[in-house]
Parts: structure tokens; C-alpha cells; sequence
């Protein structure tokens, strides 16, 4: 069991600049095919100042924090035992290339199921971008098995 | 992009075209792990994989979930998209092919606009649930 103290428990804020070339490194990745995601001009054509931050790729920005799990070692959670449960994000506005989006990361529940056999950690993260705007938000549920 | 889901001419059942995805290669989870920069040896690294119990690597959960992703924002534009989640509910292992279905499941408005709630399932080719997702969706009246 986490010691339910860590409920609270945030990472040091984190700042970074969406890149075109992850971007497109990323839509490949994925096996993105619209334009939209991997081409300039056809972004703008869809009305976009650069290629969109898609959907999921926000969870992605945020461990491009120096130390992505630091936060397990401080809670003393073990690597090869985490599994990804729930995913969620809540969206606002769109990121595109150039904005530099602020990742603000804070531990919101910590709980037990199966009698210890699992753990749950519930993190939260908000997105701003360099105008303080509100980009989006996202939820993420690990789930650390035992035994 | 399809040419306008409207709200007043979906009914709840619809099916959106679904998501095929080729089957899971490890240089697709080590061009993922680039990429996404979460470097979790756990889907790249067989050795790593073994230590931690498993019989190989596994794909990331965010990988699946990108896909299901896609099979939205290849019918509506992404600044539609109001709210996306997934719950993971197996482990998908190289040579899994995964289809992605995506089903108009409520019609309602919120914060004054048309909305729609999508469920979404990805599969693989046994027809093992994978994920389940829902989406919240602005549609034009």
C-alpha cells in the first residue's frame, strides 16, 4: 500500500515547446495518415497556425519532463510492476507546433483493491499554454500489481 | 475527413467507420517509445519484460489509445473532441491486429452546443477487448 500521505504529492512544474518534427515523428508513429497532423500547409488549410497537438499526444509531452519517473521513486512505486488502467483528458482548446504548454502534476487518490494485491495512483495534470490559457486536463490511473 | 456528422442525422447506434491497424510489430512500440517519449523499458525490452513477470514485451496502453483516437479525428474534426477517456482491460502483445469501432451511444447538448457521446472498443483479432473508451463530441446542429 502507498502511504495515502503522498495524496497531494505534486511534480515540479513542467514548461516545454511543442516540436513540428516530434509531431510528425509521432503521427508516423501511430500511423497517422491526414496531412492535417504531418503537413504545414495542410494544417493551415484546416485553419490551424501550425500541425495540431493531437488528441493523446499531451499525456507524451508531459514525460518529456527531465526525470519522467522521478515521482515513482518518491512514492515508492516499481517500474516493471506499473500497468497503465485509465486514461482520460478533458479538452479546452487546441496546442499546436510553437506553443509552450506548462504541465502542472498532482497525485489525487491512492487506494487499494484485492486486498493489496493492487495499487492504484490517480494523477492529475493541467495544461496551460504561454498565454495562460487552459488547454486541457488529463487523468491518469496506474495500476501497480503485486505478487 | 467525412463530409459533416450532424447532429440532427445521427441516431444513437450509428457506427462510424471503424479503425483497422496493422498488427503490433516491436518497431512499431520502439518507433512509439521515441516518439512518445515515455522510454518504459517494459515494451521494448524483452529482459526487462521477464524481470517483470511477462512472457515478452507488451504494447503501450497510449499506443492503443492514439489509435482509438484516430478513428474519431478521421470522422470529426479534433476541436470537436470535448473529452476523451479509456479504461486499458487487457495487455496487447506483438502480432495482435486491433480494430478500432467507434458507436454514436447519447445525443444530448451541453454548454449550449449539440454533443454527442461516443463509445468506442478496440479489439483484437480473436475479438479480445482491449480497451473501451467513450468521447464526448461537438457536432453541427
Amino acid at each position: 500500500m502507498i502511504d495515502r500521505k503522498y495524496i497531494g504529492y505534486t511534480s515540479p512544474p513542467f514548461t516545454t515547446e511543442v516540436e513540428r518534427g516530434r509531431l510528425r515523428f509521432f503521427a508516423q508513429a501511430i500511423g497517422e495518415t491526414d496531412p492535417v497532423y504531418t503537413d504545414e500547409a495542410a494544417a493551415r488549410a484546416a485553419g490551424h497556425p501550425s500541425l495540431p497537438v493531437p488528441p493523446t499526444f499531451f499525456f507524451c509531452l508531459e514525460m518529456d519532463r527531465p526525470d519522467p519517473y522521478g515521482w515513482f521513486d518518491d512514492l515508492g512505486i516499481d517500474l516493471p510492476k506499473v500497468l497503465h488502467g485509465e486514461q482520460r483528458f478533458v479538452y479546452h482548446r487546441l496546442a499546436h507546433a510553437g506553443d509552450r504548454l506548462r504541465f502542472d502534476s498532482t497525485v489525487v487518490d491512492l487506494y487499494e483493491r484485492k486486498g493489496g494485491l493492487l495499487d492504484f495512483v490517480v494523477q492529475d495534470n493541467v495544461i496551460t499554454n504561454q498565454r495562460d490559457e487552459r488547454v486541457a486536463e488529463f487523468r491518469r490511473t496506474l495500476v501497480i500489481r503485486h505478487g | 475527413m467525412a463530409e459533416g456528422l450532424r447532429h440532427a442525422r445521427v441516431e444513437i447506434g450509428d457506427a462510424l467507420p471503424p479503425l483497422v491497424c496493422p498488427p503490433v510489430t516491436r518497431l512499431m512500440l520502439a518507433l512509439y517509445c521515441g516518439a512518445s517519449g515515455d522510454h518504459n523499458p517494459l515494451h521494448v525490452d524483452i529482459d526487462f519484460a521477464h524481470d517483470a513477470g511477462l512472457d515478452d514485451v507488451i504494447a503501450q496502453g497510449m499506443l492503443v489509445m492514439a489509435w482509438m483516437g484516430r478513428a474519431l479525428t478521421a470522422q470529426v474534426p479534433q476541436a470537436a473532441i470535448r473529452e476523451f477517456g479509456t479504461r486499458f482491460h487487457a495487455m496487447t502483445r506483438v502480432g495482435d491486429a486491433l480494430v478500432c469501432h467507434a458507436t454514436i451511444v447519447e445525443k444530448m447538448s451541453g454548454d449550449g452546443e449539440p454533443r454527442v457521446r461516443v463509445a468506442i472498443e478496440a479489439r483484437d483479432q480473436r475479438g479480445e477487448l482491449k480497451a473501451t473508451g467513450d468521447a464526448l463530441i461537438a457536432l453541427p446542429a
